[in-house]
């Protein structure tokens, strides 16, 4: 299949100058490969910088050194040198990426929050308003809660919504940190049921799963990060 | 130099070289039709807002042979006017009169004469506020700034507000004319209703503002337009009752008190206009209401 | 977006008798983005936001500006005319205060009628329309059309101000502060619709804040401002997440997490 998202010898580190300039050294040459239809996960111990490989494929970190190749449209994109506005322009309809954190604008409705992702990636408004309530229905947030802004939600429907807002864009290339996390039995089984769906329609799936049964209905093959990582 | 006028003083009042000043002004000013040219305003035997930017204007252009004629809202027989008349009698000898067809200069606070004024005659007016564009923006550099760039569209923001508000264009005086196709003029407070004769006007017509020492000037038969709106295009209300005493139709009315009743009859504004109408009637020529 | 920049800034430099408030500044927008400049007082951020928008003659560099036509204007090199013409025409202001971007003594149909009526709209009814329909896009109810702003809270005053700017269909709006004194739900109401009409209308800004929440919301991309120059710029959320300049990591270590 066609190679979706490459990691060529990349090497990340974090100086921080206000603690004296200590350097924390996270990656030292990785390199992967995630095709389509793959759903590669990354797993070792935790807080030894598996999330620091998924935001350096999403641009959010700046590799020191190293290739993160993107394919898309017919043509590579590597991230750790492309503007701004290209990285923006892959994030709207090619890369997918599910974190830990939810950030929106207090106040905007969840529906409005799912939405938005489907009209940035080019659908009309009323189309990406009924993908965003399908979607919505389908990870079971009730549908008195899509008025509500997503910030007054608990945890799990906080995750939710995140899961929700990046699956309602069908995306070549998805990155999942840990999307099964703060979700009962029921609504894990939805997400890895999304996640299987999008890796059968052609998706390149990179994630970290850190429930093992997740994990093993999703992943087509591990990456031990142990090896790769190191840590301070 | 001064045969016929006052003893100590220069014809005119204003010495020659002040009155060579002023009058550079004015060639500028006609130059630049509705352009504000500065001048240095004197100080004048009278106060600021009794015409001392018209009286400079009339002391620099005026002859000895020319005929002067004031008016203050229109009367020749008001204080304003009487006095301005008196002083130039005075310190010029010039002949004076309250007939606007043997005027050579016509001196005005807030008024254009009813009769249409002609070839070589010089309408001089009062102007209190010469800076049309001062309501909306304070600053004199910015607006010098806003004639310099043709940037009007602050004016009729004012315009938009008085529709806005009551449904049509509701400023009745001091109405804002483009004038030559170039500056938004003040036209000073005339009544709305004289705008039109502004346009086209044969006569000279000549503005100065004493106070804020400013002179500007419309040229004989330049184009005068007042500002408006296509669909509240500028429009002059006539009023739907004939002067009480002439019976004319076609002019400016006052309203004045008649009696100690309270009674109020209307009557033209313009009183020599008036007097020539009544004379008319009076003449037998039938034309009576 | 295209692949040429709408605003291009080289080498800009402006002095305050002898203290540099803004020195070799370079600065690229492109069509649709929205830029944070953010910094602490004094470093030079409204300075800049002044010699790109302007306002502020610098002392040194260019400014260029690909207009409709696809012309690059050297900005400063235009006649005032010109520049002023393109100020309220293809630029907008928001200013921090409303009360320096709105005239308080003016309806808010006249205040969002203005640039209508300065680029030659004559007809009432239409400037009117056009007014009424701007105050619904901002979320004002178009039957205040005759009130004051005075009338007005705070943050109704920030939206009549956008509505009065965006009237005349700019491509390039400059933000000064947009949301500093308003109460953090109004600010929210105000970086969602910023967001919504600067994505509905393929709208640029350039956004001066010292608020790091509002520049993540808010911009695509952040420039960093210390002592008058840039030290950081890049994705808004790289540079927030990933800040490489040890004044860069300051900023974002001292702020409450956004």
């Amino acid at each position: 299949m066609t190679s979706m998202l490459r990691l060529v010898d990349v090497s990340k580190s974090f100086v921080l100058h206000n603690q004296g300039g200590i350097v924390l050294r996270v990656l030292d040459r990785l390199s992967l490969e995630v095709r389509a239809q793959e759903c590669v996960a990354l797993v070792g111990p935790s807080g030894i910088g598996k999330s620091t490989i998924l935001r350096i494929a999403h641009g959010n970190y700046a590799p020191d050194s190293g290739r993160v190749i993107v394919a898309a449209d017919g043509r590579a994109t590597d991230i750790a040198a492309a503007p701004p506005r290209r990285i923006l322009a892959l994030r709207r309809d090619t890369l997918g990426h599910v974190s830990q954190f939810l950030r929106v604008i207090p106040r905007v409705p969840s529906i409005e929050v799912v939405a938005e992702a489907a009209r940035d990636a080019g659908a009309t408004p009323a189309e990406a308003r009924a993908r965003a309530e399908a979607m919505l229905a389908r990870v079971g947030i009730p549908e008195r809660l899509w008025p509500l802004s997503p910030t007054t939600f608990s945890g799990g429907e906080q995750q939710r919504i995140n899961i929700a807002r990046v699956f309602v864009v069908p995306y070549p290339v998805l990155l999942l940190d840990e999307p099964t996390a703060s979700l009962d039995a029921e609504n894990r089984r939805i997400v890895v049921g999304l996640v299987r769906e999008a890796r059968l329609r052609g998706a390149a799936i990179l994630g970290i799963f850190h429930d093992p049964e997740a994990r093993e209905a999703v992943a087509t093959s591990e990456i031990d990060c142990t090896a790769v990582l190191r840590a301070a | 130099m001064n045969d016929a006028g006052e003893p100590g003083y220069n014809f005119a009042y204003l010495d020659e070289s002040t009155k060579r000043m002023i009058r550079r002004a004015i060639l500028k000013a006609i130059a630049i039709p509705g352009y504000q040219v500065p001048f240095g305003s004197r100080e004048m035997p009278l106060a600021y807002g009794w015409g001392t930017g018209g009286i400079q204007i009339t002391a620099a252009v005026i002859g000895a042979d020319d005929v002067l004629k004031v008016i203050d809202q229109g009367a020749d027989d008001t204080t304003n006017a009487v006095s301005i008349r008196r002083f130039f009698a005075r310190v010029a000898g010039v002949e004076t009169t309250e007939r606007t067809a043997e005027a050579s200069i016509i001196q005005t606070r807030h008024r254009i004469p009813e009769r249409r004024l002609s070839d070589g005659q010089i309408l001089v007016y009062q102007v209190p506020i010469p800076e049309p564009l001062r309501f909306i923006e304070p600053r004199e550099t910015e607006t010098r700034k806003m004639h310099a760039l043709v940037e009007y569209g602050a004016m009729h923001v004012k315009l938009y507000e008085d529709v806005a508000a009551h449904g049509r264009i509701t400023t009745s005086y001091n109405y804002p004319v483009l004038v030559n196709g170039r500056y938004v003029m003040s036209p000073s407070p005339i009544p709305k209703f004289d705008n039109p004769k502004m346009d086209m006007m044969p006569a000279l017509q000549l503005f100065g503002a004493g106070r804020e020492k400013r002179i500007y000037a419309i040229p004989p038969y330049t184009p005068v337009k007042s500002l408006d709106f296509e669909d509240h295009p500028f429009s002059v209300e006539r009023s739907d009752r004939p002067c009480a005493l002439c019976g004319a139709t076609d002019t400016f009315l006052d309203e004045i008190v008649a009696d100690d009743r309270g009674g109020r009859i209307f009557v033209c504004s313009d009183s020599d206009r008036c007097g020539e109408q009544r004379d008319q009637v009076a003449s037998g020529d039938g034309a009576a209401p | 977006m295209t692949d040429l920049p709408l605003l291009t800034a080289t080498s800009l430099s402006y002095a305050y008798g002898r203290r540099m408030a803004c020195q070799d500044v370079d600065l690229e927008i492109w069509p649709g983005e929205v830029v944070a400049i953010v910094g602490e007082s004094g470093s030079g951020k409204s300075t800049l936001l002044g010699c790109l928008s302007g306002r502020l003659r610098p002392d040194r560099g260019h400014v260029a500006y690909r207009d409709r036509d696809g012309a690059v204007l050297d900005v400063w090199a235009e006649p005032e005319a010109r520049r002023r013409l393109l100020m309220r025409t293809d630029w907008g202001m928001v200013h921090q205060n409303p009360r320096d971007g709105l005239r308080l003594r003016v309806s808010a149909g006249g205040n969002v009628g203005e640039r209508l009526m300065a680029v030659g709209a004559r007809h009432y009814g239409d400037i009117r329309q056009a007014a009424q329909a701007w105050l619904e896009r901002v979320e004002i109810d178009p039957a205040r059309v005759d009130d004051l702003p005075l009338a007005f809270s705070g943050g109704m005053q920030q939206r009549l101000q956008i509505a009065r700017v965006l009237v005349s269909n700019p491509r390039l709006v400059f933000m000064d502060e947009p949301t500093g004194g308003l109460d953090v739900s109004v600010q929210a109401r105000l970086l969602d619709l910023i967001r919504g009409l600067s994505r509905d209308l393929g709208l640029s800004a350039l956004v001066v804040t010292h608020d790091l929440a509002v520049a993540r919301l808010l911009a695509h991309r952040i420039v960093v401002m210390r002592g008058g120059g840039i030290v950081e710029h890049g994705l808004t959320d790289r540079v927030l997440d990933d800040p490489h300049h040890p004044y860069t990591q300051l900023l974002v270590s001292s702020v409450l997490p956004a």
